[in-house]
């Protein structure tokens, strides 16, 4: 056990803007742009540790331990709940979680909805504070066309700017929670490491002030 | 400890021994549970439980049961308000499911109850326990305390509707300050109010800072748990526990069963809390007796893997044979070895499936040790 910070990004885009605030609030690494196919990556001097893991892993791998802190989608965290603590809106990453359908869609209150989505349990949360029954249908991409298919009636997943929802003859009609990225930590090493992670998290809270 | 323990048990069930004896030490009685519970016990406290689901099957007269999935429960519903002070600890099998596991796990979990008149010093000689039961396991460890007073107070004058209380529950929890505030902002509740609570919930450290702290921020609101948690502390300070010891006010568990002193211990190097306890008088309460109580529990499943490669070798010697070997050398070796202490495999070959210190060919065996 060392008094190393481990950090878990998310691979892509957030994760790339996620690390730039990392970096301006001085918790730079050089290695981490090195090309190569490291996955870890570690600034003795400043006492952090970076690696890169799938967006929707990121949760598992801080409530495991494996990584002190971590940054990843609100979607993420409403959808697996995972035990950690959630210290900092980072106010990027921004979009939400909407129920979208075809374009003139009338929902048929007589029978169960129909809901594609990548969030079960989001959908499933959502649908039964409206004490609405429904038929969850779990796909891993692609969710756009299942409407079109008559696969389901509805979809529940993110939207950004609509655009790809539009190209698919697809429309929000209902905004369930805005999304954006979330500092969280592992509850048992926040308790070592309190005072390194508090430090990173006001530090990122005066970055994020300044950039609104 | 003697040769035995030291080659029969691992690292995992030493200190499950160590806890036992630090029990026994301190004047607890053991308590030995049934393997079974009726099923009713745990359906009319599910939310007392950790988990949500729980092993049961129908006994010979028909009765569903359960396999339990908790001991306190058990210790609590066999009070009579006759009893004097029960104190006592246990170290059990518990069955239970993780949160999105999809599997049921058979769980070691020790723990002692203290149930009769609680008073400062019971709640010091618990607290106590606590850290001399995490240190058994390492000296990096941390305990956390809080009081529910604190909050419960603050947060009953918020008036929060249901539905917005169990969210305000859960940030306070994940220490989640900005979504807090959505939901203060939301159910109109006074700003004031909100930078109470936020500031509370986002203090962190050991006692005597953070103690300065919050009586700034509350003022002169939960004054029965700020004296309870001073007088609680001004004892604490006399033992080398201290510098282990943080204020943590994000601690929150279920309010219809806690309501005082409520504590955590975490063990550096393992993710989850390996040792939960408090003041549970509520429990009690609905379970009809009138007694006030508390205890905590130490999750030794918590351990496994945390302790590297308990032993080198499989066994210390291989004897290996063929056809033509003198058995009665074979025999006596064995004898000579496991009397000095060590343990012997007899195999025909030495297949590679263990590992050995010593390896000896009985054929080629010089005589000598």
């Amino acid at each position: 056990m060392d008094n190393m910070i481990s950090v878990a990004l998310p691979k892509g885009r957030l994760g790339e803007k996620v690390l730039k605030i990392f970096e301006d609030i001085g918790y730079d690494c050089p290695a981490i742009h090195e090309n190569n196919r490291k996955l870890i990556f570690e600034n003795e001097e400043k006492g952090i540790r970076y690696f890169w893991v799938k967006p929707s892993d990121v949760a598992i791998y801080v409530e495991r331990g494996a990584a002190d802190i971590g940054v990843c989608g609100k979607d993420i965290l409403l959808e697996y709940e995972p035990n950690v603590y959630e210290l900092l809106d980072l106010d990027i990453g921004k979009c939400r979680m909407a129920v979208a359908a075809p374009k003139g869609y009338r929902e048929d209150t007589e029978r169960a909805v129909k809901v594609a989505t990548k969030f079960p349990n989001i959908a499933k949360t959502y649908y039964s504070s409206k004490s609405r029954d429904i038929d969850i249908i779990k796909l891993n991409g692609s969710i756009e066309i299942a409407p079109i298919l008559n696969m389901s009636d509805v979809i529940v997943d993110i939207v950004e700017t609509g655009t790809t929802l539009l190209e698919n003859g697809l429309e929000p009609i209902i905004n369930i929670v805005p999304i954006s990225a979330r500092l969280i930590a592992n509850k048992s090493g926040y308790k070592f490491k309190a005072d390194k992670i508090e430090e990173i998290r006001k530090l990122m809270l005066e970055k994020i002030k300044k950039n609104t | 400890m003697n040769n035995f323990s030291e080659k029969m048990f691992n690292k995992d069930e030493k200190i499950e021994m160590a806890l036992r004896l630090l029990y026994e030490e301190n004047g607890f009685k053991k308590f030995k549970m049934n393997r079974f519970e009726e099923y009713d016990l745990y359906r009319e406290n599910k939310s007392f439980l950790t988990g949500s689901d729980i092993i049961t099957f129908n006994d010979l007269n028909g009765k569903l049961m359960a396999l339990k999935p908790d001991v306190t429960l058990s210790i609590v519903k066999n009070i009579k308000d006759e009893d004097g002070a029960l104190k006592v600890y246990y170290s059990e099998n518990v069955y239970r499911s993780e949160k999105g596991s999809y599997e049921f796990k058979e769980i070691v979990q020790a723990g002692v109850e203290h149930i009769g008149e609680i008073d400062v010093c019971s709640m010091c000689e618990i607290l106590m326990l606590a850290g001399k039961s995490l240190e058994k396991i390492s000296d990096d460890y941390i305990l956390d305390i809080s009081h529910i007073g604190i909050l419960s107070e603050i947060l009953n004058e918020c008036n929060f509707k249901e539905t917005d209380y169990d969210l305000v529950i859960k940030y306070i929890g994940e220490k989640n300050t900005h979504d807090l505030k959505t939901v203060f902002d939301r159910a109109g509740v006074s700003k004031e109010l909100y930078d109470v609570v936020s500031k509370i919930t986002k203090l962190y450290g050991p006692f005597e800072s953070v103690l300065s702290e919050l009586e700034s921020i509350i003022g002169n609101k939960a004054q029965t748990a700020m004296a309870e948690l001073k007088n609680i502390f001004d004892i604490l300070k006399s033992t080398d526990m201290t510098k282990n010891i943080n204020l943590d006010f994000s601690l929150i568990n279920d309010m219809s069963y806690y309501n005082g002193l409520i504590f955590q211990g975490f063990i550096h190097g393992i993710p989850k809390s390996v040792l939960s306890g408090g003041r549970y008088d509520k429990l009690l309460e609905k379970l009809g007796k009138n007694k006030q109580a508390v205890g905590f529990a130490v999750y030794l499943n918590l351990l496994e893997g945390f302790f590297k490669g308990h032993r080198k070798y499989d066994f210390d010697n291989l004897i290996t044979y063929s056809d033509k070997s003198d058995l009665i050398k074979v025999f006596k070796l064995r004898d000579e070895l496991i009397n000095k202490g060590e343990t012997v495999r007899i195999q025909k070959e030495n297949s590679q499936e263990f590992s050995f210190k010593n390896i000896i060919d009985i054929d080629n065996f010089g005589g000598v040790i």
